[in-house]
Protein backbone atom coordinates (compact mmCIF):
# COMPACT_ATOMS: atom_id res chain seq x y z
CA UNK A 1 0.00 0.00 0.00
CA UNK A 2 1.10 3.54 -0.59
CA UNK A 3 0.87 6.29 1.95
CA UNK A 4 -2.26 8.40 1.64
CA UNK A 5 -1.76 11.37 -0.62
CA UNK A 6 -2.65 14.79 0.72
CA UNK A 7 -6.08 15.87 -0.43
CA UNK A 8 -5.21 19.38 -1.50
CA UNK A 9 -1.72 20.71 -1.92
CA UNK A 10 -2.41 24.34 -2.72
CA UNK A 11 -4.43 26.41 -0.25
CA UNK A 12 -7.92 27.02 -1.66
CA UNK A 13 -8.93 30.58 -2.37
CA UNK A 14 -12.05 30.28 -0.20
CA UNK A 15 -12.56 28.43 3.05
CA UNK A 16 -13.71 24.86 2.45
CA UNK A 17 -17.39 24.16 3.06
CA UNK A 18 -16.61 20.67 4.31
CA UNK A 19 -13.31 19.88 5.94
CA UNK A 20 -12.13 16.53 7.30
CA UNK A 21 -8.86 16.30 9.21
CA UNK A 22 -7.37 12.98 10.25
CA UNK A 23 -10.82 11.40 10.36
CA UNK A 24 -11.01 7.74 11.28
CA UNK A 25 -13.89 5.40 12.03
CA UNK A 26 -13.51 2.16 13.92
CA UNK A 27 -16.34 -0.31 14.50
CA UNK A 28 -16.48 -2.85 17.28
CA UNK A 29 -16.93 -6.39 16.01
CA UNK A 30 -16.88 -9.82 17.70
CA UNK A 31 -13.31 -10.26 16.46
CA UNK A 32 -12.14 -6.94 17.82
CA UNK A 33 -12.18 -3.40 16.44
CA UNK A 34 -12.34 -3.01 12.66
CA UNK A 35 -11.01 0.16 11.09
CA UNK A 36 -13.45 1.27 8.38
CA UNK A 37 -11.77 4.58 7.69
CA UNK A 38 -8.33 5.85 8.62
CA UNK A 39 -6.69 9.21 8.45
CA UNK A 40 -9.02 10.91 5.98
CA UNK A 41 -8.02 14.44 5.03
CA UNK A 42 -10.46 16.04 2.62
CA UNK A 43 -11.58 19.57 1.85
CA UNK A 44 -14.61 20.34 -0.29
CA UNK A 45 -14.87 23.92 -1.45
CA UNK A 46 -18.20 25.69 -1.66
CA UNK A 47 -20.04 24.77 -4.88
CA UNK A 48 -17.56 22.05 -5.69
CA UNK A 49 -18.58 18.64 -7.06
CA UNK A 50 -16.43 15.97 -5.44
CA UNK A 51 -16.83 12.27 -6.14
CA UNK A 52 -15.46 9.51 -3.98
CA UNK A 53 -14.77 6.37 -5.94
CA UNK A 54 -13.52 3.11 -4.56
CA UNK A 55 -14.14 -0.62 -4.30
CA UNK A 56 -16.97 -2.13 -2.25
CA UNK A 57 -16.26 -2.05 1.45
CA UNK A 58 -13.74 0.78 1.30
CA UNK A 59 -15.79 2.85 3.69
CA UNK A 60 -17.02 5.44 1.22
CA UNK A 61 -20.59 5.18 2.50
CA UNK A 62 -19.27 5.50 6.04
CA UNK A 63 -17.50 8.67 4.96
CA UNK A 64 -20.80 10.08 3.72
CA UNK A 65 -22.61 9.13 6.94
CA UNK A 66 -19.91 10.91 8.93
CA UNK A 67 -20.31 14.12 6.93
CA UNK A 68 -24.10 13.80 7.23
CA UNK A 69 -23.72 13.67 11.01
CA UNK A 70 -25.46 10.29 11.09
CA UNK A 71 -22.41 8.64 12.62
CA UNK A 72 -19.65 10.09 14.75
CA UNK A 73 -15.99 9.82 13.83
CA UNK A 74 -13.75 7.76 16.10
CA UNK A 75 -10.93 10.21 15.57
CA UNK A 76 -10.20 13.48 13.79
CA UNK A 77 -12.31 16.57 13.14
CA UNK A 78 -15.11 17.29 10.70
CA UNK A 79 -16.06 20.90 10.07
CA UNK A 80 -19.07 21.84 7.93
CA UNK A 81 -19.76 25.47 7.12
CA UNK A 82 -17.26 26.64 9.72
CA UNK A 83 -18.73 24.61 12.58
CA UNK A 84 -17.52 21.37 14.12
CA UNK A 85 -20.04 18.69 13.32
CA UNK A 86 -22.50 17.75 16.03
CA UNK A 87 -25.34 15.81 14.44
CA UNK A 88 -26.63 16.49 10.92
CA UNK A 89 -25.58 19.94 9.67
CA UNK A 90 -28.17 22.52 8.67
CA UNK A 91 -29.13 22.94 5.04
CA UNK A 92 -28.25 19.40 4.08
CA UNK A 93 -29.84 17.22 1.41
CA UNK A 94 -29.13 13.51 1.19
CA UNK A 95 -29.90 10.99 -1.56
CA UNK A 96 -29.42 7.32 -0.78
CA UNK A 97 -28.86 4.38 -3.10
CA UNK A 98 -32.44 3.29 -2.51
CA UNK A 99 -34.97 6.03 -3.05
CA UNK A 100 -36.75 5.36 0.29
CA UNK A 101 -39.99 6.93 -0.93
CA UNK A 102 -42.99 6.27 1.31
CA UNK A 103 -45.47 4.01 -0.46
CA UNK A 104 -48.53 5.67 1.05
CA UNK A 105 -47.64 9.16 -0.13
CA UNK A 106 -48.00 10.51 -3.63
CA UNK A 107 -44.83 11.58 -5.40
CA UNK A 108 -45.56 15.23 -4.60
CA UNK A 109 -46.16 14.45 -0.92
CA UNK A 110 -42.97 12.43 -0.82
CA UNK A 111 -41.01 15.39 -2.16
CA UNK A 112 -42.66 17.66 0.43
CA UNK A 113 -41.75 15.26 3.21
CA UNK A 114 -38.33 16.82 3.83
CA UNK A 115 -40.16 20.00 4.88
CA UNK A 116 -43.16 18.28 6.45
CA UNK A 117 -40.90 16.59 8.99
CA UNK A 118 -40.63 19.91 10.78
CA UNK A 119 -43.56 22.04 9.61
CA UNK A 120 -46.46 22.35 7.20
CA UNK A 121 -45.24 23.22 3.71
CA UNK A 122 -46.25 26.64 2.40
CA UNK A 123 -48.08 27.11 -0.87
CA UNK A 124 -44.94 28.40 -2.60
CA UNK A 125 -43.06 25.32 -1.43
CA UNK A 126 -45.72 23.11 -2.95
CA UNK A 127 -45.29 25.01 -6.20
CA UNK A 128 -41.53 24.65 -5.93
CA UNK A 129 -41.89 20.90 -5.43
CA UNK A 130 -44.11 20.66 -8.51
CA UNK A 131 -41.63 22.75 -10.49
CA UNK A 132 -38.75 20.51 -9.41
CA UNK A 133 -40.68 17.42 -10.46
CA UNK A 134 -41.43 19.08 -13.77
CA UNK A 135 -37.76 19.83 -14.25
CA UNK A 136 -36.94 16.14 -13.73
CA UNK A 137 -39.55 15.07 -16.26
CA UNK A 138 -42.07 13.98 -13.66
CA UNK A 139 -44.81 16.46 -14.56
CA UNK A 140 -48.10 14.58 -14.53
CA UNK A 141 -46.81 12.06 -12.01
CA UNK A 142 -47.23 14.30 -8.93
CA UNK A 143 -50.28 12.41 -7.73
CA UNK A 144 -49.09 8.95 -8.66
CA UNK A 145 -47.70 6.64 -6.02
CA UNK A 146 -44.08 5.48 -5.90
CA UNK A 147 -44.92 1.91 -6.82
CA UNK A 148 -46.49 3.14 -10.03
CA UNK A 149 -43.16 4.59 -11.20
CA UNK A 150 -39.99 3.06 -12.65
CA UNK A 151 -36.75 2.94 -10.66
CA UNK A 152 -35.29 5.90 -12.51
CA UNK A 153 -38.37 8.04 -11.91
CA UNK A 154 -38.40 7.12 -8.24
CA UNK A 155 -34.78 8.13 -7.84
CA UNK A 156 -35.51 11.41 -9.66
CA UNK A 157 -38.27 12.05 -7.12
CA UNK A 158 -35.90 11.35 -4.25
CA UNK A 159 -33.42 13.86 -5.71
CA UNK A 160 -36.25 16.41 -5.87
CA UNK A 161 -36.99 15.69 -2.22
CA UNK A 162 -33.37 16.39 -1.29
CA UNK A 163 -33.33 19.60 -3.36
CA UNK A 164 -36.66 20.98 -2.13
CA UNK A 165 -35.39 22.68 1.02
CA UNK A 166 -32.68 24.32 -1.11
CA UNK A 167 -29.75 22.75 0.74
CA UNK A 168 -26.25 24.16 0.72
CA UNK A 169 -24.66 20.72 0.83
CA UNK A 170 -25.82 17.65 -1.06
CA UNK A 171 -24.61 14.18 -0.18
CA UNK A 172 -25.36 11.38 -2.62
CA UNK A 173 -24.58 7.78 -1.72
CA UNK A 174 -24.36 5.73 -4.92
CA UNK A 175 -27.72 7.15 -6.02
CA UNK A 176 -27.66 5.52 -9.45
CA UNK A 177 -26.09 2.23 -8.40
CA UNK A 178 -29.32 0.27 -8.65
CA UNK A 179 -30.38 1.64 -12.05
CA UNK A 180 -29.89 0.18 -15.50
CA UNK A 181 -27.08 1.63 -17.60
CA UNK A 182 -29.23 3.78 -19.90
CA UNK A 183 -31.29 5.30 -17.09
CA UNK A 184 -28.05 5.90 -15.26
CA UNK A 185 -26.64 7.85 -18.21
CA UNK A 186 -29.82 9.96 -18.35
CA UNK A 187 -29.60 10.75 -14.67
CA UNK A 188 -25.90 11.58 -14.95
CA UNK A 189 -26.73 14.23 -17.54
CA UNK A 190 -29.69 15.55 -15.54
CA UNK A 191 -27.62 15.75 -12.36
CA UNK A 192 -24.78 17.52 -14.18
CA UNK A 193 -27.31 20.06 -15.47
CA UNK A 194 -29.04 20.69 -12.18
CA UNK A 195 -25.69 21.03 -10.45
CA UNK A 196 -24.61 23.52 -13.12
CA UNK A 197 -27.76 25.57 -12.43
CA UNK A 198 -27.86 25.39 -8.65
CA UNK A 199 -24.18 24.89 -7.79
CA UNK A 200 -24.61 22.99 -4.57
CA UNK A 201 -21.58 21.75 -2.73
CA UNK A 202 -21.85 18.10 -3.63
CA UNK A 203 -20.23 14.96 -2.29
CA UNK A 204 -21.02 12.04 -4.56
CA UNK A 205 -20.21 8.44 -3.69
CA UNK A 206 -19.94 5.96 -6.54
CA UNK A 207 -18.11 2.85 -7.63
CA UNK A 208 -18.23 3.88 -11.27
CA UNK A 209 -15.06 5.61 -12.46
CA UNK A 210 -16.82 6.85 -15.61
CA UNK A 211 -19.63 8.39 -13.59
CA UNK A 212 -17.17 10.05 -11.22
CA UNK A 213 -15.11 11.59 -14.02
CA UNK A 214 -18.18 12.73 -15.94
CA UNK A 215 -19.76 14.55 -13.01
CA UNK A 216 -16.95 15.83 -10.86
CA UNK A 217 -14.58 18.70 -10.37
CA UNK A 218 -12.42 16.36 -8.35
CA UNK A 219 -12.35 12.60 -7.95
CA UNK A 220 -11.17 11.18 -4.66
CA UNK A 221 -9.88 7.62 -4.94
CA UNK A 222 -10.17 5.38 -1.93
CA UNK A 223 -8.45 2.11 -1.11
CA UNK A 224 -9.75 -0.43 1.32
CA UNK A 225 -9.01 -2.11 4.67
CA UNK A 226 -8.81 0.40 6.19
CA UNK A 227 -10.49 2.88 3.86
CA UNK A 228 -8.18 5.74 3.08
CA UNK A 229 -7.68 8.26 0.34
CA UNK A 230 -5.06 7.06 -2.11
CA UNK A 231 -5.22 9.86 -4.66
CA UNK A 232 -7.18 12.96 -5.56
CA UNK A 233 -7.51 13.92 -9.21
CA UNK A 234 -8.84 17.25 -10.51
CA UNK A 235 -11.05 16.77 -13.56
CA UNK A 236 -10.43 19.64 -15.93
CA UNK A 237 -13.12 19.03 -18.54
CA UNK A 238 -15.23 21.86 -19.95
CA UNK A 239 -18.75 22.38 -18.60
CA UNK A 240 -21.58 22.03 -19.29
CA UNK A 241 -20.80 18.40 -19.99
CA UNK A 242 -22.81 16.29 -22.37
CA UNK A 243 -22.58 12.54 -22.72
CA UNK A 244 -20.41 13.05 -25.81
CA UNK A 245 -17.59 14.25 -23.56
CA UNK A 246 -17.11 10.62 -22.64
CA UNK A 247 -15.89 9.95 -26.18
CA UNK A 248 -13.12 12.53 -25.91
CA UNK A 249 -9.47 11.62 -25.50
CA UNK A 250 -9.11 13.69 -22.31
CA UNK A 251 -12.04 11.87 -20.70
CA UNK A 252 -10.55 8.50 -21.63
CA UNK A 253 -7.21 9.60 -20.23
CA UNK A 254 -8.76 10.48 -16.86
CA UNK A 255 -10.62 7.20 -16.69
CA UNK A 256 -7.51 5.32 -17.69
CA UNK A 257 -5.40 7.11 -15.12
CA UNK A 258 -7.79 6.30 -12.28
CA UNK A 259 -8.28 2.69 -13.35
CA UNK A 260 -4.54 2.25 -13.82
CA UNK A 261 -3.91 3.62 -10.36
CA UNK A 262 -6.45 1.26 -8.82
CA UNK A 263 -4.82 -1.58 -10.75
CA UNK A 264 -1.41 -0.67 -9.38
CA UNK A 265 -2.86 -0.88 -5.91
CA UNK A 266 -4.24 -4.31 -6.73
CA UNK A 267 -7.84 -3.08 -6.28
CA UNK A 268 -9.02 -3.68 -9.85
CA UNK A 269 -7.66 -5.88 -12.62
CA UNK A 270 -6.15 -4.05 -15.56
CA UNK B 1 -84.34 -19.22 -14.84
CA UNK B 2 -81.19 -20.71 -16.38
CA UNK B 3 -80.15 -17.26 -17.56
CA UNK B 4 -80.52 -15.93 -14.04
CA UNK B 5 -78.31 -18.66 -12.59
CA UNK B 6 -75.75 -18.09 -15.31
CA UNK B 7 -75.66 -14.37 -14.64
CA UNK B 8 -75.18 -15.02 -10.95
CA UNK B 9 -72.44 -17.53 -11.72
CA UNK B 10 -70.69 -14.95 -13.87
CA UNK B 11 -70.73 -12.31 -11.14
CA UNK B 12 -68.29 -11.62 -8.31
CA UNK B 13 -66.34 -14.86 -8.32
CA UNK B 14 -65.04 -14.51 -4.75
CA UNK B 15 -68.49 -14.37 -3.14
CA UNK B 16 -69.81 -16.98 -5.55
CA UNK B 17 -67.07 -19.48 -4.64
CA UNK B 18 -67.67 -19.01 -0.92
CA UNK B 19 -71.42 -19.48 -1.27
CA UNK B 20 -71.03 -22.54 -3.50
CA UNK B 21 -68.56 -24.23 -1.14
CA UNK B 22 -70.71 -23.54 1.95
CA UNK B 23 -73.89 -24.70 0.25
CA UNK B 24 -72.16 -27.87 -0.93
CA UNK B 25 -70.89 -28.63 2.58
CA UNK B 26 -74.39 -28.20 4.03
CA UNK B 27 -75.88 -30.41 1.31
CA UNK B 28 -73.37 -33.19 1.98
CA UNK B 29 -74.11 -32.90 5.71
CA UNK B 30 -77.86 -33.02 5.16
CA UNK B 31 -77.60 -35.96 2.77
CA UNK B 32 -75.27 -37.82 5.13
CA UNK B 33 -77.67 -37.45 8.06
CA UNK B 34 -80.65 -38.55 5.97
CA UNK B 35 -78.83 -41.58 4.55
CA UNK B 36 -76.95 -42.79 7.63
CA UNK B 37 -79.40 -41.77 10.36
CA UNK B 38 -76.97 -40.95 13.15
CA UNK B 39 -78.53 -40.32 16.55
CA UNK B 40 -79.79 -36.71 16.72
CA UNK B 41 -77.87 -36.53 20.01
CA UNK B 42 -74.64 -36.90 18.03
CA UNK B 43 -75.28 -35.07 14.79
CA UNK B 44 -78.51 -33.30 13.83
CA UNK B 45 -79.25 -32.36 10.22
CA UNK B 46 -78.77 -28.74 9.09
CA UNK B 47 -82.50 -28.50 8.42
CA UNK B 48 -83.25 -29.48 12.05
CA UNK B 49 -80.70 -26.93 13.29
CA UNK B 50 -82.29 -24.21 11.20
CA UNK B 51 -85.73 -25.18 12.49
CA UNK B 52 -84.48 -25.00 16.10
CA UNK B 53 -83.15 -21.53 15.46
CA UNK B 54 -86.50 -20.41 14.07
CA UNK B 55 -88.28 -21.62 17.21
CA UNK B 56 -86.63 -18.97 19.37
CA UNK B 57 -84.72 -16.63 17.09
CA UNK B 58 -85.04 -13.73 19.55
CA UNK B 59 -83.37 -15.67 22.35
CA UNK B 60 -80.41 -16.67 20.18
CA UNK B 61 -79.96 -13.23 18.66
CA UNK B 62 -80.14 -11.49 22.05
CA UNK B 63 -77.47 -13.76 23.45
CA UNK B 64 -75.42 -13.44 20.30
CA UNK B 65 -75.65 -9.67 20.65
CA UNK B 66 -74.30 -9.87 24.18
CA UNK B 67 -71.36 -12.05 23.16
CA UNK B 68 -70.71 -9.81 20.19
CA UNK B 69 -70.67 -6.76 22.48
CA UNK B 70 -68.15 -8.36 24.86
CA UNK B 71 -66.00 -9.39 21.89
CA UNK B 72 -65.99 -5.96 20.28
CA UNK B 73 -65.33 -4.05 23.52
CA UNK B 74 -62.48 -6.44 24.37
CA UNK B 75 -61.09 -6.17 20.85
CA UNK B 76 -61.20 -2.38 20.71
CA UNK B 77 -59.56 -2.10 24.13
CA UNK B 78 -56.91 -4.60 23.00
CA UNK B 79 -56.16 -2.53 19.89
CA UNK B 80 -55.90 0.75 21.82
CA UNK B 81 -53.85 -0.68 24.68
CA UNK B 82 -51.80 -2.93 22.40
CA UNK B 83 -50.79 -0.11 20.07
CA UNK B 84 -49.88 2.13 23.02
CA UNK B 85 -47.82 -0.64 24.60
CA UNK B 86 -46.08 -1.40 21.30
CA UNK B 87 -45.12 2.26 20.85
CA UNK B 88 -43.80 2.33 24.42
CA UNK B 89 -41.82 -0.85 23.88
CA UNK B 90 -40.26 0.39 20.65
CA UNK B 91 -39.31 3.79 22.10
CA UNK B 92 -38.14 2.72 25.54
CA UNK B 93 -35.37 0.23 26.23
CA UNK B 94 -36.71 -0.02 29.77
CA UNK B 95 -40.24 -0.97 28.67
CA UNK B 96 -38.79 -3.37 26.14
CA UNK B 97 -36.80 -5.18 28.83
CA UNK B 98 -39.65 -5.23 31.33
CA UNK B 99 -43.11 -5.12 29.74
CA UNK B 100 -42.22 -6.92 26.53
CA UNK B 101 -40.41 -9.73 28.33
CA UNK B 102 -43.31 -10.03 30.77
CA UNK B 103 -45.84 -10.14 27.93
CA UNK B 104 -43.94 -12.87 26.14
CA UNK B 105 -43.71 -14.84 29.38
CA UNK B 106 -47.44 -14.36 30.02
CA UNK B 107 -48.24 -15.40 26.48
CA UNK B 108 -46.73 -18.82 27.09
CA UNK B 109 -49.23 -19.55 29.90
CA UNK B 110 -52.48 -21.04 28.59
CA UNK B 111 -54.47 -17.85 29.16
CA UNK B 112 -57.81 -19.64 29.19
CA UNK B 113 -56.65 -21.14 32.49
CA UNK B 114 -56.67 -17.64 33.97
CA UNK B 115 -60.40 -17.17 33.32
CA UNK B 116 -61.57 -18.47 36.76
CA UNK B 117 -59.18 -16.02 38.41
CA UNK B 118 -60.81 -13.14 36.51
CA UNK B 119 -64.21 -14.25 37.76
CA UNK B 120 -62.93 -14.18 41.35
CA UNK B 121 -61.55 -10.70 40.76
CA UNK B 122 -64.40 -9.15 38.79
CA UNK B 123 -67.52 -11.17 39.49
CA UNK B 124 -69.94 -12.63 36.98
CA UNK B 125 -70.94 -9.48 35.07
CA UNK B 126 -69.59 -8.33 31.69
CA UNK B 127 -66.21 -7.27 33.13
CA UNK B 128 -64.43 -10.65 33.24
CA UNK B 129 -65.67 -11.49 29.71
CA UNK B 130 -64.27 -8.24 28.37
CA UNK B 131 -61.06 -8.76 30.33
CA UNK B 132 -60.51 -12.27 28.98
CA UNK B 133 -61.30 -11.17 25.42
CA UNK B 134 -58.85 -8.29 25.88
CA UNK B 135 -56.16 -10.54 27.32
CA UNK B 136 -56.38 -13.03 24.48
CA UNK B 137 -56.54 -10.37 21.76
CA UNK B 138 -53.77 -8.08 22.95
CA UNK B 139 -50.82 -10.42 22.37
CA UNK B 140 -50.94 -10.70 18.59
CA UNK B 141 -51.53 -6.95 18.40
CA UNK B 142 -48.54 -6.00 20.56
CA UNK B 143 -46.21 -8.51 18.97
CA UNK B 144 -47.14 -7.65 15.36
CA UNK B 145 -47.20 -3.91 16.07
CA UNK B 146 -43.73 -3.97 17.66
CA UNK B 147 -42.44 -5.84 14.63
CA UNK B 148 -44.12 -3.35 12.30
CA UNK B 149 -42.83 -0.27 14.10
CA UNK B 150 -39.33 -1.71 13.93
CA UNK B 151 -39.29 -2.77 10.31
CA UNK B 152 -38.66 0.69 8.92
CA UNK B 153 -35.95 1.19 6.32
CA UNK B 154 -32.90 2.53 8.23
CA UNK B 155 -32.24 5.00 5.40
CA UNK B 156 -35.76 6.38 5.90
CA UNK B 157 -34.86 7.09 9.53
CA UNK B 158 -31.55 8.61 8.38
CA UNK B 159 -33.51 10.88 6.09
CA UNK B 160 -35.72 11.93 8.99
CA UNK B 161 -32.69 12.73 11.13
CA UNK B 162 -31.07 14.75 8.38
CA UNK B 163 -34.36 16.68 8.00
CA UNK B 164 -34.38 17.34 11.77
CA UNK B 165 -37.62 15.45 12.29
CA UNK B 166 -38.96 15.31 15.84
CA UNK B 167 -39.54 11.88 17.41
CA UNK B 168 -43.27 12.57 17.11
CA UNK B 169 -42.97 13.28 13.38
CA UNK B 170 -40.96 10.08 12.92
CA UNK B 171 -43.66 8.12 14.73
CA UNK B 172 -46.65 9.60 12.93
CA UNK B 173 -45.20 10.11 9.47
CA UNK B 174 -42.98 7.03 9.15
CA UNK B 175 -43.17 4.37 11.82
CA UNK B 176 -46.94 4.24 12.32
CA UNK B 177 -47.99 4.07 8.66
CA UNK B 178 -45.17 1.60 8.09
CA UNK B 179 -46.54 -0.60 10.87
CA UNK B 180 -50.17 -0.55 9.68
CA UNK B 181 -49.91 -3.72 7.56
CA UNK B 182 -48.50 -5.57 10.58
CA UNK B 183 -51.16 -4.08 12.84
CA UNK B 184 -53.90 -5.36 10.56
CA UNK B 185 -52.28 -8.80 10.45
CA UNK B 186 -52.36 -8.79 14.26
CA UNK B 187 -55.94 -7.52 14.33
CA UNK B 188 -57.12 -10.34 12.07
CA UNK B 189 -55.78 -12.87 14.56
CA UNK B 190 -56.96 -10.80 17.53
CA UNK B 191 -60.61 -10.50 16.46
CA UNK B 192 -61.01 -14.29 16.51
CA UNK B 193 -59.16 -14.50 19.84
CA UNK B 194 -61.47 -11.88 21.32
CA UNK B 195 -64.49 -13.98 20.38
CA UNK B 196 -62.87 -17.04 21.98
CA UNK B 197 -62.18 -14.96 25.11
CA UNK B 198 -65.79 -13.79 25.39
CA UNK B 199 -67.09 -17.35 25.05
CA UNK B 200 -64.61 -18.68 27.62
CA UNK B 201 -65.72 -15.93 29.99
CA UNK B 202 -69.35 -17.01 29.56
CA UNK B 203 -68.42 -20.66 30.06
CA UNK B 204 -66.73 -19.97 33.37
CA UNK B 205 -69.44 -17.82 34.88
CA UNK B 206 -72.38 -16.08 33.33
CA UNK B 207 -76.06 -15.99 32.68
CA UNK B 208 -76.03 -14.46 29.22
CA UNK B 209 -74.36 -14.90 25.89
CA UNK B 210 -73.89 -17.66 23.34
CA UNK B 211 -71.33 -19.40 25.56
CA UNK B 212 -73.94 -19.63 28.30
CA UNK B 213 -76.53 -20.90 25.79
CA UNK B 214 -74.15 -23.69 24.80
CA UNK B 215 -73.70 -24.67 28.45
CA UNK B 216 -77.47 -24.74 29.05
CA UNK B 217 -78.12 -26.80 25.92
CA UNK B 218 -75.33 -29.19 26.89
CA UNK B 219 -76.91 -29.68 30.33
CA UNK B 220 -80.16 -30.69 28.59
CA UNK B 221 -78.38 -32.87 26.01
CA UNK B 222 -80.00 -30.58 23.46
CA UNK B 223 -77.45 -31.14 20.70
CA UNK B 224 -79.50 -29.23 18.14
CA UNK B 225 -79.36 -26.03 20.18
CA UNK B 226 -75.60 -26.48 20.74
CA UNK B 227 -75.25 -26.61 16.97
CA UNK B 228 -77.40 -23.51 16.49
CA UNK B 229 -75.05 -21.62 18.81
CA UNK B 230 -71.95 -23.01 17.13
CA UNK B 231 -73.12 -22.10 13.65
CA UNK B 232 -74.08 -18.61 14.82
CA UNK B 233 -70.60 -18.23 16.33
CA UNK B 234 -68.98 -19.42 13.11
CA UNK B 235 -71.05 -16.94 11.12
CA UNK B 236 -70.30 -14.01 13.44
CA UNK B 237 -66.59 -14.89 13.64
CA UNK B 238 -66.35 -14.92 9.85
CA UNK B 239 -68.19 -11.62 9.51
CA UNK B 240 -65.91 -9.99 12.12
CA UNK B 241 -62.81 -11.26 10.34
CA UNK B 242 -63.94 -9.90 7.02
CA UNK B 243 -64.87 -6.57 8.57
CA UNK B 244 -61.24 -6.22 9.70
CA UNK B 245 -60.13 -7.37 6.26
CA UNK B 246 -62.35 -4.74 4.68
CA UNK B 247 -61.02 -2.02 6.99
CA UNK B 248 -57.52 -3.06 5.93
CA UNK B 249 -58.36 -2.67 2.25
CA UNK B 250 -59.76 0.79 2.88
CA UNK B 251 -56.75 1.87 4.96
CA UNK B 252 -53.92 0.39 2.93
CA UNK B 253 -54.63 0.92 -0.75
CA UNK B 254 -50.86 1.41 -1.17
CA UNK B 255 -49.78 -1.91 0.31
CA UNK B 256 -48.35 -4.66 -1.90
CA UNK B 257 -51.18 -7.02 -0.97
CA UNK B 258 -53.81 -4.53 -2.17
CA UNK B 259 -52.14 -3.24 -5.31
CA UNK B 260 -53.46 -5.73 -7.82
CA UNK B 261 -56.86 -4.04 -7.72
CA UNK B 262 -55.50 -0.59 -8.42
CA UNK B 263 -52.81 -1.49 -10.85
CA UNK B 264 -55.17 -2.68 -13.54
CA UNK B 265 -55.82 0.86 -14.69
CA UNK B 266 -52.31 2.26 -14.34
CA UNK B 267 -49.82 1.97 -17.13
CA UNK B 268 -46.40 1.47 -15.67
CA UNK B 269 -43.75 3.83 -16.91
Amino acid sequence: MTTPAPATTSAPATAPYVSLRGVGKTYASPRGPVAALANIDLDIRPREFVSVVGPSGCGKSTLLKLVAGLETASSGDIVVDGRALDGPPDRLGVVFQRDVLLDWRSILDNVLLSIEFTRKPRADERQRAAALLDRFGLAGFEHRFPWELSGGMRQRASICRALLADPELMLMDEPFGALDAMTRDDLNVELAQIWQDTRKTLLFITHSIVEAVFLSDRVVMMGKAPGMIVETIAIDLPRPRRLAVRDSAEFAAYVHRIRHHFAELGIVKE
Amino acid sequence: MIGLVRRWLGGDSETRDVVVVLAAALLVWEAGVRLLHPSPLILPAPSAIFAAFLETPGLFLRNLGFTLGMTCIGFVLAVVLGVALAVGIVYSRFLERTVYTLLVALNSIPKVALAPLFVIWMGTGPEPKIAIALMLAIFPIVIDMVLGLRSVDPDMLHLARVSKASPWAVLTKIRFPCALPSLFAGMKVAISFALVGAIVGEFVAGSRGIGFQILVAQGQFDTVRVFVSLLLLGFVGTVLFFLVDYAERLSLPWHVSQRARRQRSTDRA
